[in-house]
C-alpha cells in the first residue's frame, strides 16, 4: 500500500522527565504527521497528559528533544515559544474555560488579544464558530451555567477560533454520556474536514476512539509501544499492545490468528 | 531482634545524633526561601517589563481601577473618618495637659499625613483587593485557566498581571489622600463640634506645621505599598501549585490567600519603618 510522503508536526526524540522519584517517561519517540489524527491512548496515570504538555511546552523534559515542524521546544526562548504556540488549539481535560467570563468572551479571547481585529470581525468570526458547535443563544451564559458537553463544545469553539494547524485534545469525552460523547467525535470529525487540521488526542475511549484515528500510540510502563494504523494496532503481535486490546476492548477484538486466517482468505 | 540493637543502639549516639537530620532540615529550609524568593523577584521583573513593553491595554486598567480603587472608596472614607476622630479624641486630651489644644488640627494632619493614611488605607486595601486578587489568580491557576492562557499565546504577566499593579500604583495614592481628607474632617468634626478647639486654629495650625516633605512622605509610601500588594498578593496566586503545603484545591486557594494577606500586612509595616527611616 502506498502512503503520500506527509510532513511531520511534532516529533518527541528520547524524551524523558521524571516526578521526583518517579520516573514517568522513560523514553518516548513519538511523530505526529501532518493533517493527521493520532492518538495517545494507555491506562490511567501512564502519562498520557504528560506527553500532551510537552507538546504543549507547559513542561520541559529532563533530556530529549520536542520538535515542532523542526524546531526544538526545549532550546526556544519564551517569546519563540509563544510564536509556535499561535499555531496551536487544545482542549483541555477539565476544558479551563474562563469562569468569570460569559461564553462569548472566552471564544473572543484569542481574537481581541492576539488580533488586531474589529469588534465586528470578532463577532462574526465567534459566532460562525459557536454555530459550527450547534452553539445558539448562550453568548451570554457563563460556563457554569452550562453542561459538561456543552462546555466541551465551547472549549472546542475556542479551541478553533484561530484556525490552528495543530488541535490537542486531551481526554474530549471523559465525564459525558454515551450521545454526548458521539456528539463531541461528531463535531471534531466535521470541524476536522473543514479546517483540516492536524489532531492529537489523548484518550481512553477504547475502542470508539479507532475510528477517528489514522494513527494509534500506546504508552505503557514510559515509552511508546508503536504508533501504527488501528487495524494494525488490534492486529499486533506486540505482548503490552495485545494485553491493552484485550483488556479494554474484550477478547473478541484482539483474536489475530482467526483474523489473519480470515484475511489470508480474502 | 533488631528492634531491640535497635532500641540499644539509639541512646548511645544521644543528642549528637540529630545533627545531620537537623542540617539537613536547615537547609532545605534555606534552599526553599531562596527559591521562593527568587520566584517573587523573577515575577515581580517580569510585570514590570512587561508593563512597560507595548501594546498598551487602557480598558483592562480602567476596570482594575474601577476595582481595587473606586470600590474602596467607601471604606477607605468610613475608617479614614473615625481615624481623624479617634486622633482628635486622644490628641485633644493630652494637648490640653500642656495647654494647646491650639495645636490639635497639625497634630492629626501630621499624623494621618506621614504615617497613619497609608498605612490603614494600605491594609483596608490588603484586605479588600489583596485578597481578592490572590484568590483570583489562585483559582485561575488551580483550574488550568493560566495554562490555558499560555497555551492560546496570551502572556498572562501582560493580560492578567499588567492591569493590575498599573491600577494598583494608581489608586492607592489617590486612596491614601482620599483617606486623609476623610481623617482631617473627622478631627475636625470632634475637635472643633464636639470639643470646642476653635476652627480657625485647627486649620491655621495644620497649615504652618505640613510642609510639602509630610506629604511627599505619604505618596512615596502609598506607592510603595500599592506594589507590595499588587506583587505579593498576585504571585502567591500565580506560584500557588509551588506552594509546599500543597496549593491544590478550595482549602489549597483558602490558605494560599491567609498567607497572602498576612505577609502583605506584615511587609506593609516593615517598609512602613524602612520608608521612614529613610525620608526623614
Amino acid at each position: 500500500m502506498e502512503t503520500p510522503q506527509r510532513n511531520i508536526a511534532i516529533e518527541l526524540v528520547d524524551v524523558e522527565r521524571s516526578f521526583g522519584r518517579q520516573q514517568v517517561l522513560k523514553k518516548i519517540n513519538l511523530v505526529v504527521e501532518e493533517g493527521t489524527t493520532t492518538v495517545i491512548v494507555g491506562a490511567s496515570g501512564q502519562g498520557k497528559s504528560v506527553i500532551l504538555k510537552h507538546m504543549l511546552g507547559l513542561l520541559k523534559p529532563d533530556r530529549g528533544q520536542v520538535l515542532v515542524y523542526g524546531q526544538d521546544l526545549t532550546a526556544l526562548r519564551k517569546a519563540q515559544l509563544k510564536e509556535v504556540r499561535k499555531d496551536y488549539g487544545v482542549l483541555f481535560q477539565n476544558v479551563a474555560l474562563f469562569d468569570s467570563m460569559n461564553i462569548y468572551d472566552n471564544v473572543a479571547l484569542p481574537l481581541r488579544e492576539r488580533t488586531d481585529a474589529t469588534e465586528a470581525e470578532i463577532r462574526a468570526n465567534v459566532e460562525e464558530k459557536l454555530a459550527l458547535m450547534d452553539l445558539e443563544g448562550v453568548n451570554e451564559k457563563y460556563p457554569a451555567q452550562l453542561s459538561g458537553g456543552m462546555k466541551k463544545r465551547v472549549g472546542l469553539a475556542r479551541a478553533l477560533v484561530m484556525d490552528p494547524r495543530i488541535v490537542f485534545f486531551d481526554e474530549p469525552t471523559t465525564g459525558l454520556d454515551v450521545s454526548k460523547s458521539n456528539e463531541i467525535y461528531r463535531l471534531f470529525h466535521k470541524t476536522q474536514a473543514r479546517l483540516k487540521y492536524t489532531a492529537v488526542i489523548v484518550s481512553h475511549d477504547v475502542p470508539k476512539i479507532f475510528k477517528l484515528a489514522d494513527r494509534v500510540a500506546l504508552i505503557s510502563g514510559g515509552v511508546i509501544e508503536g504508533c501504527m494504523s488501528p487495524e494494525e494496532f488490534q492486529l499486533s503481535d506486540n505482548e503490552t499492545i495485545r494485553a491493552f486490546v484485550r483488556e479494554t476492548m474484550g477478547p473478541i477484538y484482539c483474536s489475530a490468528e482467526e483474523e489473519r486466517f480470515i484475511h489470508e482468505e480474502a | 531482634m533488631s528492634e531491640q540493637a535497635n532500641s540499644l543502639k539509639k541512646p548511645t549516639q544521644g543528642v549528637l545524633g540529630y545533627i545531620p537530620a537537623l542540617l539537613e532540615r536547615i537547609g532545605a529550609e534555606s534552599i526553599y526561601y531562596l527559591e521562593q524568593a527568587g520566584r517573587m523577584g523573577i515575577f515581580l521583573f517580569a510585570c514590570l517589563w512587561n508593563a512597560i513593553r507595548p501594546p498598551y491595554k487602557l480598558f483592562p486598567i480602567v476596570r482594575q481601577i474601577h476595582f481595587i480603587g473606586y470600590r474602596s472608596i467607601f471604606v477607605i472614607l468610613f475608617t479614614g473618618s473615625f481615624t481623624g476622630m479617634v486622633l482628635a479624641l486622644q490628641g485633644y486630651y493630652t494637648l490640653r495637659k500642656f495647654g494647646s489644644e491650639g495645636l490639635l488640627g497639625s497634630a492629626v494632619a501630621l499624623s494621618l499625613l506621614r504615617e497613619l493614611g497609608p498605612v490603614i488605607a494600605a491594609l483596608m486595601v490588603v484586605g479588600r483587593a489583596g485578597s481578592a486578587i490572590c484568590a483570583e489568580i489562585g483559582i485561575m491557576r488551580n483550574s488550568e485557566q493560566i495554562d490555558a492562557l499560555e497555551c492560546m499565546a496570551i502572556d498572562p504577566y501582560k493580560y492578567l498581571m499588567v492591569p493590575k499593579f498599573v491600577a494598583g500604583i494608581i489608586s492607592m495614592p489617590l486612596l491614601t489622600f482620599i483617606f486623609d481628607m476623610a481623617g482631617i474632617l473627622g478631627g475636625y468634626l470632634i475637635g472643633v463640634g464636639l470639643l470646642g478647639v476653635p476652627g480657625g486654629s485647627y486649620f491655621q495650625e495644620m497649615y504652618r506645621s505640613v510642609d510639602w516633605a509630610d506629604v511627599e512622605m505619604g505618596l512615596v509610601k502609598a506607592l510603595v505599598f500599592g506594589l507590595l500588594i499588587i506583587w505579593i498578593s498576585a504571585a502567591k496566586g500565580y506560584f500557588l501549585h509551588l506552594e509546599r503545603t500543597g496549593g491544590f484545591g478550595a482549602e489549597g486557594v483558602s490558605r494560599t490567600t491567609t498567607s497572602a494577606v498576612v505577609l502583605s500586612s506584615v511587609a506593609i509595616l516593615v517598609w512602613d519603618y524602612l520608608i521612614s527611616a529613610i525620608l526623614l
